[in-house]
Protein backbone atom coordinates (compact mmCIF):
# COMPACT_ATOMS: atom_id res chain seq x y z
CA UNK A 1 0.00 0.00 0.00
CA UNK A 2 0.98 3.76 -1.20
CA UNK A 3 2.88 5.08 2.32
CA UNK A 4 0.43 8.31 2.11
CA UNK A 5 -2.83 5.99 2.34
CA UNK A 6 -0.56 4.03 5.51
CA UNK A 7 -0.41 7.38 7.45
CA UNK A 8 -3.79 8.93 6.36
CA UNK A 9 -5.25 5.59 7.46
CA UNK A 10 -3.99 6.30 10.85
CA UNK A 11 -4.61 9.78 10.85
CA UNK A 12 -7.15 11.45 8.09
CA UNK A 13 -6.22 14.99 10.12
CA UNK A 14 -2.75 14.75 9.17
CA UNK A 15 -1.99 17.62 6.65
CA UNK A 16 -0.49 16.94 3.22
CA UNK A 17 2.02 19.34 4.25
CA UNK A 18 2.90 17.34 7.34
CA UNK A 19 2.75 14.25 5.45
CA UNK A 20 4.95 16.17 2.73
CA UNK A 21 7.75 16.10 5.41
CA UNK A 22 7.09 12.56 6.79
CA UNK A 23 7.79 11.55 3.19
CA UNK A 24 10.19 13.77 1.94
CA UNK A 25 8.04 14.88 -0.76
CA UNK A 26 6.98 18.23 -1.80
CA UNK A 27 3.22 18.89 -0.51
CA UNK A 28 2.17 19.56 -4.45
CA UNK A 29 2.62 16.09 -5.09
CA UNK A 30 1.17 14.81 -1.87
CA UNK A 31 -1.77 16.96 -2.72
CA UNK A 32 -2.00 15.43 -6.03
CA UNK A 33 -1.77 12.09 -4.95
CA UNK A 34 -4.21 12.23 -2.96
CA UNK A 35 -6.50 13.84 -5.51
CA UNK A 36 -5.51 11.16 -7.57
CA UNK A 37 -6.83 8.58 -4.79
CA UNK A 38 -10.07 10.07 -4.18
CA UNK A 39 -10.94 10.69 -7.89
CA UNK A 40 -10.35 7.10 -8.60
CA UNK A 41 -12.05 6.21 -5.39
CA UNK A 42 -8.84 4.50 -3.26
CA UNK A 43 -9.94 7.27 -0.63
CA UNK A 44 -13.74 6.94 -0.13
CA UNK A 45 -14.64 9.01 2.28
CA UNK A 46 -12.76 10.43 5.87
CA UNK A 47 -14.69 9.81 9.04
CA UNK A 48 -14.09 10.16 12.58
CA UNK A 49 -14.05 7.15 14.59
CA UNK A 50 -16.90 7.54 17.98
CA UNK A 51 -17.04 5.62 20.79
CA UNK A 52 -20.76 5.75 21.21
CA UNK A 53 -21.03 4.23 24.20
CA UNK A 54 -19.86 6.35 26.69
CA UNK A 55 -21.65 9.39 24.50
CA UNK A 56 -24.32 10.34 26.87
CA UNK A 57 -27.15 10.19 24.96
CA UNK A 58 -30.70 10.03 25.74
CA UNK A 59 -31.51 7.24 23.38
CA UNK A 60 -28.58 4.59 22.93
CA UNK A 61 -29.06 3.16 19.50
CA UNK A 62 -29.20 -0.65 19.24
CA UNK A 63 -27.27 -3.10 16.33
CA UNK A 64 -27.59 -5.90 14.81
CA UNK A 65 -26.18 -8.32 12.67
CA UNK A 66 -28.38 -10.00 10.46
CA UNK A 67 -27.79 -13.36 8.71
CA UNK A 68 -30.21 -13.48 5.28
CA UNK A 69 -30.39 -16.29 3.11
CA UNK A 70 -31.17 -15.36 -0.68
CA UNK A 71 -32.52 -17.52 -3.63
CA UNK A 72 -29.58 -15.75 -6.60
CA UNK A 73 -31.09 -14.77 -9.35
CA UNK A 74 -30.69 -15.31 -12.81
CA UNK A 75 -28.26 -13.50 -14.70
CA UNK A 76 -27.52 -11.12 -11.23
CA UNK A 77 -26.67 -13.66 -8.86
CA UNK A 78 -27.19 -12.06 -5.79
CA UNK A 79 -26.03 -8.35 -6.19
CA UNK A 80 -29.43 -6.65 -7.79
CA UNK A 81 -31.34 -8.32 -3.91
CA UNK A 82 -27.43 -6.87 -2.62
CA UNK A 83 -28.10 -3.78 -3.86
CA UNK A 84 -31.93 -3.84 -2.89
CA UNK A 85 -30.89 -4.75 1.20
CA UNK A 86 -27.40 -2.31 1.01
CA UNK A 87 -29.91 0.84 0.25
CA UNK A 88 -32.26 0.91 3.32
CA UNK A 89 -30.54 3.95 5.19
CA UNK A 90 -30.82 1.31 8.81
CA UNK A 91 -27.86 -0.47 6.88
CA UNK A 92 -24.67 0.38 8.06
CA UNK A 93 -22.44 -2.31 6.47
CA UNK A 94 -23.51 -5.21 4.66
CA UNK A 95 -21.06 -7.86 2.89
CA UNK A 96 -21.49 -11.53 0.57
CA UNK A 97 -19.82 -13.91 2.60
CA UNK A 98 -19.68 -17.65 1.80
CA UNK A 99 -20.66 -20.42 4.70
CA UNK A 100 -24.77 -21.49 5.74
CA UNK A 101 -26.32 -18.25 4.37
CA UNK A 102 -25.22 -15.08 2.04
CA UNK A 103 -25.49 -11.72 3.33
CA UNK A 104 -24.12 -10.50 6.43
CA UNK A 105 -25.86 -7.07 7.12
CA UNK A 106 -25.76 -4.84 10.15
CA UNK A 107 -28.57 -3.01 10.90
CA UNK A 108 -28.61 0.08 13.65
CA UNK A 109 -32.14 1.47 15.18
CA UNK A 110 -32.98 3.28 18.26
CA UNK A 111 -34.05 0.66 19.70
CA UNK A 112 -35.13 -3.01 19.12
CA UNK A 113 -38.55 -2.21 18.35
CA UNK A 114 -37.00 -0.38 15.23
CA UNK A 115 -34.78 -3.20 14.09
CA UNK A 116 -37.30 -5.76 14.81
CA UNK A 117 -39.92 -3.86 12.69
CA UNK A 118 -37.06 -3.10 9.32
CA UNK A 119 -36.48 -7.06 9.66
CA UNK A 120 -39.77 -8.06 9.74
CA UNK A 121 -41.58 -5.38 7.54
CA UNK A 122 -38.92 -4.31 5.00
CA UNK A 123 -35.84 -7.50 4.79
CA UNK A 124 -37.73 -10.68 5.47
CA UNK A 125 -40.31 -10.09 3.16
CA UNK A 126 -38.38 -8.82 0.14
CA UNK A 127 -38.98 -11.73 -2.97
CA UNK A 128 -35.92 -13.89 -2.43
CA UNK A 129 -34.91 -13.44 0.97
CA UNK A 130 -35.57 -17.17 2.05
CA UNK A 131 -34.87 -16.19 5.80
CA UNK A 132 -32.98 -14.41 8.33
CA UNK A 133 -31.75 -14.89 11.52
CA UNK A 134 -31.16 -11.57 13.88
CA UNK A 135 -28.51 -10.88 16.80
CA UNK A 136 -28.15 -8.13 18.40
CA UNK A 137 -25.12 -6.92 19.46
CA UNK A 138 -24.60 -6.63 23.14
CA UNK A 139 -20.91 -4.59 23.50
CA UNK A 140 -17.96 -3.24 20.85
CA UNK A 141 -14.78 -4.19 22.31
CA UNK A 142 -13.06 -3.48 18.65
CA UNK A 143 -14.07 -1.73 15.48
CA UNK A 144 -12.24 -1.96 12.26
CA UNK A 145 -8.72 -1.81 14.04
CA UNK A 146 -9.37 0.37 17.22
CA UNK A 147 -10.54 -1.06 20.26
CA UNK A 148 -13.07 1.13 21.67
CA UNK A 149 -11.63 2.39 24.87
CA UNK A 150 -10.43 4.96 26.73
CA UNK A 151 -6.94 5.92 25.82
CA UNK A 152 -4.25 4.08 28.10
CA UNK A 153 -2.15 6.18 30.64
CA UNK A 154 1.35 6.28 29.10
CA UNK A 155 2.96 3.54 31.20
CA UNK A 156 6.11 4.53 30.53
CA UNK A 157 8.72 6.10 33.06
CA UNK A 158 8.80 9.64 31.10
CA UNK A 159 12.46 10.10 30.79
CA UNK A 160 15.35 7.42 30.63
CA UNK A 161 18.83 7.35 28.59
CA UNK B 1 28.38 5.19 56.36
CA UNK B 2 30.80 6.04 54.06
CA UNK B 3 33.75 3.85 54.64
CA UNK B 4 32.12 0.78 53.77
CA UNK B 5 31.06 1.70 50.34
CA UNK B 6 33.85 0.29 48.29
CA UNK B 7 36.71 2.68 46.39
CA UNK B 8 35.84 1.53 43.16
CA UNK B 9 32.19 2.36 43.60
CA UNK B 10 32.60 5.45 45.80
CA UNK B 11 34.74 6.86 43.02
CA UNK B 12 32.13 6.35 40.42
CA UNK B 13 30.78 9.73 39.37
CA UNK B 14 27.44 9.67 40.16
CA UNK B 15 25.11 10.78 36.89
CA UNK B 16 24.85 14.81 37.41
CA UNK B 17 21.42 15.19 35.84
CA UNK B 18 19.72 12.97 38.57
CA UNK B 19 17.79 15.72 40.01
CA UNK B 20 16.57 16.77 36.42
CA UNK B 21 15.07 13.08 35.42
CA UNK B 22 13.55 13.56 39.56
CA UNK B 23 12.17 16.76 38.58
CA UNK B 24 10.87 15.43 35.47
CA UNK B 25 9.34 12.51 37.02
CA UNK B 26 7.96 14.75 39.61
CA UNK B 27 5.62 16.56 36.90
CA UNK B 28 2.25 15.75 35.55
CA UNK B 29 1.06 16.20 32.42
CA UNK B 30 4.37 16.18 30.32
CA UNK B 31 4.95 15.63 26.78
CA UNK B 32 7.90 13.39 27.11
CA UNK B 33 10.16 13.55 24.64
CA UNK B 34 13.24 12.08 27.10
CA UNK B 35 12.50 8.27 26.61
CA UNK B 36 14.97 5.95 25.83
CA UNK B 37 12.46 3.09 25.02
CA UNK B 38 9.93 2.37 22.39
CA UNK B 39 6.39 4.15 22.63
CA UNK B 40 4.81 0.85 21.19
CA UNK B 41 3.87 -1.99 23.29
CA UNK B 42 5.05 -5.58 22.85
CA UNK B 43 3.29 -7.09 20.14
CA UNK B 44 0.40 -8.88 21.28
CA UNK B 45 1.42 -12.64 19.75
CA UNK B 46 4.33 -11.91 22.24
CA UNK B 47 2.57 -10.55 25.38
CA UNK B 48 0.72 -13.85 24.78
CA UNK B 49 3.61 -16.55 24.43
CA UNK B 50 4.37 -15.32 27.55
CA UNK B 51 1.17 -15.51 29.16
CA UNK B 52 1.21 -18.76 27.73
CA UNK B 53 4.39 -19.80 28.80
CA UNK B 54 3.01 -19.45 32.62
CA UNK B 55 0.04 -20.63 32.39
CA UNK B 56 1.80 -24.16 30.97
CA UNK B 57 3.79 -23.84 34.25
CA UNK B 58 7.53 -22.68 32.54
CA UNK B 59 8.71 -21.57 35.64
CA UNK B 60 11.73 -22.82 36.37
CA UNK B 61 15.43 -22.33 35.66
CA UNK B 62 17.03 -22.77 31.94
CA UNK B 63 20.17 -23.59 30.87
CA UNK B 64 23.03 -21.06 31.90
CA UNK B 65 23.39 -20.20 27.94
CA UNK B 66 19.42 -19.44 27.72
CA UNK B 67 16.92 -22.08 26.22
CA UNK B 68 18.62 -24.15 23.51
CA UNK B 69 15.24 -23.49 21.59
CA UNK B 70 16.03 -19.39 21.73
CA UNK B 71 18.98 -19.55 21.02
CA UNK B 72 18.63 -22.15 17.68
CA UNK B 73 15.98 -19.67 16.37
CA UNK B 74 18.47 -16.64 16.78
CA UNK B 75 21.28 -18.51 15.16
CA UNK B 76 19.00 -19.47 12.15
CA UNK B 77 17.67 -15.72 12.33
CA UNK B 78 20.94 -14.47 11.97
CA UNK B 79 21.88 -17.10 9.26
CA UNK B 80 18.91 -16.09 7.10
CA UNK B 81 18.91 -12.34 7.76
CA UNK B 82 23.13 -11.61 7.57
CA UNK B 83 24.66 -14.68 6.20
CA UNK B 84 25.80 -14.93 10.21
CA UNK B 85 26.95 -18.14 11.43
CA UNK B 86 26.92 -18.92 15.04
CA UNK B 87 26.43 -22.04 16.58
CA UNK B 88 23.62 -22.24 19.25
CA UNK B 89 25.55 -24.52 21.46
CA UNK B 90 28.69 -22.43 22.38
CA UNK B 91 28.69 -19.20 20.14
CA UNK B 92 26.10 -17.51 21.92
CA UNK B 93 24.77 -16.39 25.33
CA UNK B 94 21.15 -15.22 26.18
CA UNK B 95 21.62 -12.51 28.37
CA UNK B 96 19.48 -9.61 30.42
CA UNK B 97 19.68 -6.96 27.86
CA UNK B 98 22.60 -5.81 26.05
CA UNK B 99 23.39 -4.12 29.01
CA UNK B 100 24.51 -7.61 31.26
CA UNK B 101 26.45 -8.45 27.82
CA UNK B 102 28.10 -5.62 27.72
CA UNK B 103 29.50 -6.03 30.97
CA UNK B 104 30.14 -9.38 30.80
CA UNK B 105 32.07 -9.40 27.50
CA UNK B 106 34.24 -6.25 29.34
CA UNK B 107 34.90 -8.19 32.32
CA UNK B 108 35.47 -11.58 30.12
CA UNK B 109 38.23 -9.49 27.98
CA UNK B 110 39.69 -6.87 30.75
CA UNK B 111 42.73 -7.39 32.71
CA UNK B 112 43.24 -4.38 35.29
CA UNK B 113 44.83 -0.97 33.64
CA UNK B 114 43.31 -2.24 29.81
CA UNK B 115 42.25 0.15 27.65
CA UNK B 116 39.33 0.41 26.28
CA UNK B 117 38.08 2.85 23.35
CA UNK B 118 34.98 4.64 23.94
CA UNK B 119 33.70 7.40 20.61
CA UNK B 120 31.37 9.67 22.40
CA UNK B 121 28.84 10.77 22.88
CA UNK B 122 27.71 7.30 23.73
CA UNK B 123 24.87 5.48 25.98
CA UNK B 124 25.91 6.40 29.67
CA UNK B 125 26.64 3.30 31.09
CA UNK B 126 30.28 2.08 28.76
CA UNK B 127 32.61 4.10 30.98
CA UNK B 128 31.65 2.88 34.02
CA UNK B 129 31.06 -0.18 33.25
CA UNK B 130 34.43 -0.57 31.69
CA UNK B 131 35.74 0.90 35.01
CA UNK B 132 34.25 -1.57 37.20
CA UNK B 133 35.87 -4.26 34.69
CA UNK B 134 39.34 -3.03 35.90
CA UNK B 135 39.80 -1.38 32.48
CA UNK B 136 40.34 2.29 31.33
CA UNK B 137 38.08 4.13 29.45
CA UNK B 138 39.88 5.86 26.63
CA UNK B 139 36.96 8.61 25.40
CA UNK B 140 37.07 9.78 21.83
CA UNK B 141 35.02 13.15 20.92
CA UNK B 142 33.54 12.64 17.50
CA UNK B 143 32.04 15.86 17.89
CA UNK B 144 34.60 17.62 15.68
CA UNK B 145 33.22 14.95 12.51
CA UNK B 146 29.69 15.18 13.29
CA UNK B 147 29.69 12.90 15.91
CA UNK B 148 31.15 9.82 13.22
CA UNK B 149 34.05 8.24 14.04
CA UNK B 150 36.88 8.62 11.48
CA UNK B 151 39.47 6.28 10.16
CA UNK B 152 41.72 9.09 10.71
CA UNK B 153 40.74 9.52 14.67
CA UNK B 154 40.65 5.90 15.13
CA UNK B 155 44.37 5.50 13.95
CA UNK B 156 44.98 8.30 15.88
CA UNK B 157 44.08 6.67 18.83
CA UNK B 158 45.30 3.25 18.38
CA UNK B 159 48.82 4.38 19.30
CA UNK B 160 47.45 3.96 23.24
CA UNK B 161 47.51 0.55 22.79
CA UNK B 162 44.11 0.11 23.74
CA UNK B 163 42.98 -3.52 24.15
CA UNK B 164 39.27 -2.86 23.07
CA UNK B 165 36.88 -0.94 21.27
CA UNK B 166 33.21 -0.57 22.11
CA UNK B 167 30.83 0.57 18.95
CA UNK B 168 27.65 1.38 18.98
CA UNK B 169 25.64 2.28 15.96
CA UNK B 170 23.03 3.26 15.37
CA UNK B 171 24.17 5.21 18.28
CA UNK B 172 22.42 6.37 21.06
CA UNK B 173 22.47 9.54 21.35
CA UNK B 174 23.40 10.58 18.33
CA UNK B 175 21.31 8.77 15.52
CA UNK B 176 24.59 8.31 14.06
CA UNK B 177 25.17 5.27 12.17
CA UNK B 178 27.84 3.46 9.18
CA UNK B 179 27.95 2.05 6.26
CA UNK B 180 29.16 -0.68 5.24
CA UNK B 181 31.99 0.74 3.54
CA UNK B 182 32.74 3.22 6.36
CA UNK B 183 32.79 0.02 9.02
CA UNK B 184 35.09 -2.14 6.68
CA UNK B 185 37.94 0.56 7.05
CA UNK B 186 37.34 0.35 11.17
CA UNK B 187 37.76 -3.25 10.38
CA UNK B 188 40.23 -3.49 8.77
CA UNK B 189 42.72 -1.70 10.81
CA UNK B 190 41.18 -3.37 14.10
CA UNK B 191 42.63 -6.20 12.93
CA UNK B 192 45.48 -4.90 12.26
CA UNK B 193 46.24 -3.63 15.79
CA UNK B 194 44.52 -6.43 17.04
CA UNK B 195 41.77 -4.65 19.04
CA UNK B 196 38.73 -6.49 20.06
CA UNK B 197 35.43 -4.74 18.74
CA UNK B 198 32.59 -4.98 21.46
CA UNK B 199 29.23 -3.94 19.12
CA UNK B 200 25.97 -2.81 20.36
CA UNK B 201 23.81 -3.28 17.85
CA UNK B 202 20.84 -3.30 19.64
CA UNK B 203 19.05 -0.48 17.56
CA UNK B 204 20.20 -2.08 14.03
CA UNK B 205 17.02 -3.02 13.33
CA UNK B 206 16.09 0.68 13.15
CA UNK B 207 18.95 2.29 10.76
CA UNK B 208 16.59 3.87 7.80
CA UNK B 209 18.94 5.27 5.00
CA UNK B 210 20.46 2.56 4.37
CA UNK B 211 21.09 -1.55 5.68
CA UNK B 212 22.17 -2.02 8.59
CA UNK B 213 25.70 -3.58 9.05
CA UNK B 214 26.28 -5.95 11.67
CA UNK B 215 29.53 -6.11 12.27
CA UNK B 216 30.81 -9.70 12.29
CA UNK B 217 29.55 -10.17 8.81
CA UNK B 218 33.02 -8.24 7.44
CA UNK B 219 35.72 -9.74 6.09
CA UNK B 220 37.97 -11.72 9.06
CA UNK B 221 35.54 -10.02 11.73
CA UNK B 222 34.07 -12.74 12.90
CA UNK B 223 36.47 -13.96 15.51
CA UNK B 224 37.48 -10.28 16.67
CA UNK B 225 33.79 -9.53 17.04
CA UNK B 226 31.85 -9.54 20.20
CA UNK B 227 28.45 -9.15 18.67
CA UNK B 228 25.86 -8.06 21.23
CA UNK B 229 22.29 -7.32 20.47
CA UNK B 230 18.33 -7.65 22.07
CA UNK B 231 14.69 -7.68 22.19
CA UNK B 232 14.29 -4.14 23.57
CA UNK B 233 14.48 -1.82 20.57
CA UNK B 234 13.56 -3.31 17.84
CA UNK B 235 10.44 -5.56 19.32
CA UNK B 236 9.51 -3.19 21.82
CA UNK B 237 10.44 -5.21 24.82
CA UNK B 238 12.45 -3.31 27.40
CA UNK B 239 11.04 -4.45 30.05
CA UNK B 240 11.11 -8.23 29.36
CA UNK B 241 15.28 -7.34 29.95
CA UNK B 242 16.46 -9.83 27.32
CA UNK B 243 19.58 -9.87 24.80
CA UNK B 244 21.94 -11.91 23.96
CA UNK B 245 25.83 -12.39 22.89
CA UNK B 246 27.41 -13.92 19.94
CA UNK B 247 31.50 -13.91 19.66
CA UNK B 248 33.99 -16.98 19.48
CA UNK B 249 33.54 -19.47 21.49
CA UNK B 250 36.40 -18.86 23.83
CA UNK B 251 35.11 -15.22 24.63
CA UNK B 252 31.75 -16.48 24.76
CA UNK B 253 32.80 -19.49 27.51
CA UNK B 254 34.31 -16.73 29.80
CA UNK B 255 31.08 -14.45 29.47
CA UNK B 256 29.27 -17.68 30.05
CA UNK B 257 31.46 -18.65 33.23
CA UNK B 258 30.55 -15.15 34.88
CA UNK B 259 26.94 -15.20 33.82
CA UNK B 260 26.57 -18.64 35.75
CA UNK B 261 27.77 -17.32 39.09
CA UNK B 262 25.82 -13.64 39.10
CA UNK B 263 22.49 -14.42 37.02
CA UNK B 264 22.59 -17.91 36.59
CA UNK B 265 19.95 -17.62 33.72
CA UNK B 266 17.76 -15.07 31.63
CA UNK B 267 14.26 -14.95 33.16
CA UNK B 268 12.35 -18.20 31.57
CA UNK B 269 9.12 -16.17 30.72
CA UNK B 270 10.89 -13.66 28.82
CA UNK B 271 13.23 -16.25 26.86
CA UNK B 272 9.65 -18.13 26.29
CA UNK B 273 8.81 -14.45 24.63
CA UNK B 274 11.62 -13.99 22.42
CA UNK B 275 10.95 -17.09 20.72
CA UNK B 276 7.97 -15.86 19.72
CA UNK B 277 8.96 -12.59 18.73
CA UNK B 278 11.25 -14.34 16.23
CA UNK B 279 8.57 -16.35 14.94
CA UNK B 280 6.20 -13.69 14.44
CA UNK B 281 7.58 -10.13 14.71
CA UNK B 282 8.89 -9.30 12.13
CA UNK B 283 6.20 -8.16 10.73
CA UNK B 284 5.74 -5.47 13.37
CA UNK B 285 9.45 -4.43 13.46
CA UNK B 286 9.18 -3.23 9.61
CA UNK B 287 5.32 -1.51 10.74
CA UNK B 288 7.27 0.00 13.61
CA UNK B 289 10.31 1.23 11.78
CA UNK B 290 8.39 2.85 8.67
CA UNK B 291 7.00 5.04 11.37
CA UNK B 292 9.68 5.84 12.94
CA UNK B 293 10.94 6.68 9.80
CA UNK B 294 8.07 9.61 9.41
CA UNK B 295 8.15 11.20 13.00
CA UNK B 296 12.58 11.87 12.06
CA UNK B 297 11.56 13.70 9.06
CA UNK B 298 9.16 15.34 11.03
CA UNK B 299 11.02 16.45 14.43
CA UNK B 300 14.68 16.87 12.52
CA UNK B 301 13.02 19.29 10.32
CA UNK B 302 10.99 20.96 12.93
CA UNK B 303 13.57 21.14 15.23
CA UNK B 304 15.79 22.66 11.94
CA UNK B 305 13.24 24.97 11.62
CA UNK B 306 13.05 26.31 15.53
CA UNK B 307 16.74 26.73 15.11
CA UNK B 308 17.87 23.54 16.85
CA UNK B 309 19.57 22.61 14.47
CA UNK B 310 20.58 18.75 14.21
CA UNK B 311 21.66 16.22 10.77
CA UNK B 312 19.47 13.99 9.80
CA UNK B 313 20.40 10.27 12.06
CA UNK B 314 20.97 7.34 10.10
CA UNK B 315 19.07 5.04 12.85
CA UNK B 316 18.06 4.54 16.17
CA UNK B 317 15.30 7.07 17.78
CA UNK B 318 16.98 9.89 18.74
CA UNK B 319 18.00 13.56 17.54
CA UNK B 320 21.01 15.28 18.99
CA UNK B 321 20.17 18.98 18.23
CA UNK B 322 22.56 21.69 19.25
CA UNK B 323 21.38 24.97 21.15
CA UNK B 324 24.37 27.09 19.56
CA UNK B 325 21.83 29.08 18.00
CA UNK B 326 19.65 29.38 20.47
CA UNK B 327 22.80 30.85 22.97
CA UNK B 328 21.85 28.78 26.42
CA UNK B 329 23.31 25.56 27.89
CA UNK B 330 21.74 22.29 27.89
CA UNK B 331 20.50 22.31 31.81
CA UNK B 332 18.55 25.82 31.62
CA UNK B 333 17.37 25.01 27.90
CA UNK B 334 15.92 21.59 29.67
CA UNK B 335 14.79 22.89 32.66
CA UNK B 336 12.92 25.92 31.18
CA UNK B 337 11.25 24.08 28.56
CA UNK B 338 10.06 21.60 31.17
CA UNK B 339 8.50 24.60 33.94
CA UNK B 340 7.52 26.53 31.47
CA UNK B 341 6.31 24.09 28.28
CA UNK B 342 5.99 21.03 29.74
CA UNK B 343 8.11 19.33 27.19
CA UNK B 344 10.86 17.17 28.80
CA UNK B 345 14.22 16.28 27.10
CA UNK B 346 17.10 14.86 28.10
CA UNK B 347 20.22 17.31 28.59
CA UNK B 348 23.51 16.79 26.53
CA UNK B 349 25.31 16.81 29.84
CA UNK B 350 23.72 13.64 30.45
CA UNK B 351 26.39 11.85 28.10
CA UNK B 352 28.87 13.88 29.53
CA UNK B 353 30.40 17.32 30.11
CA UNK B 354 31.37 17.99 26.63
CA UNK B 355 27.60 18.53 25.36
CA UNK B 356 26.49 21.03 27.50
CA UNK B 357 25.86 22.50 23.89
CA UNK B 358 23.30 19.88 22.79
CA UNK B 359 20.04 17.80 23.78
CA UNK B 360 18.65 14.50 22.72
CA UNK B 361 15.10 14.33 21.55
CA UNK B 362 13.70 10.90 21.62
CA UNK B 363 10.82 10.34 18.57
CA UNK B 364 9.76 7.49 20.23
CA UNK B 365 6.58 9.38 20.84
CA UNK B 366 3.01 9.22 19.04
CA UNK B 367 2.69 11.52 15.97
CA UNK B 368 0.37 13.64 17.72
CA UNK B 369 2.99 14.36 20.48
CA UNK B 370 5.67 15.19 18.60
CA UNK B 371 3.73 17.55 17.00
CA UNK B 372 2.24 19.16 20.23
CA UNK B 373 5.76 19.18 21.48
CA UNK B 374 6.94 21.13 18.32
CA UNK B 375 4.73 23.37 18.64
CA UNK B 376 4.91 23.79 22.36
CA UNK B 377 8.96 24.35 21.53
CA UNK B 378 8.47 26.94 19.24
CA UNK B 379 6.35 28.88 21.81
CA UNK B 380 9.43 28.23 24.16
CA UNK B 381 11.55 29.72 21.90
CA UNK B 382 9.65 32.98 21.45
CA UNK B 383 9.44 33.45 25.02
CA UNK B 384 13.61 33.69 25.10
Amino acid sequence: MDEILEVLEKDSRITPEEIAKMLRKKPAAIKEAIRKFEKEGVILKYKTVINKDILKQEEPTVRALIEVNIIPQKDLGFERIAERIYSFPEVTSCYLISGTYDLLVVVEGKNLQTVSSFVAEKLSCLENVRGTATHFMLKKYKEDGVILRHKEENKRIAISY
Amino acid sequence: MKELISKKVDKMQPSGIRAFFDLVLGMKDVISLGVGEPDFVTPWPIREAGIYSLEQGFTSYTSNKGLYKLRLGLSRYLEIRHGLKYSPDDEMLITVGVSEGLDLALRAVINPGDKVLIPIPSYVSYGPVTELAGGVPIYIDTRPDGFKLTTKTLKKYLEKKPKAIILNYPTNPTGVSYTRKELSEFNKILLKHKVLCIVDEVYGDLTYDFEHTPFATLPGARNNTVYLDGFSKSYAMTGWRIGFACGPKEIIAAMTKIHQYTIMCVPITSQMAACEALVSGRKSVEEMKREYKRRRELVVSGLNDLGLICSKPEGAFYAFPSLKKIGMKSMQFSKELLQKQKVAVVPGTAFGCDYDDYIRISYASSLENLKEALSRMREFLKGI
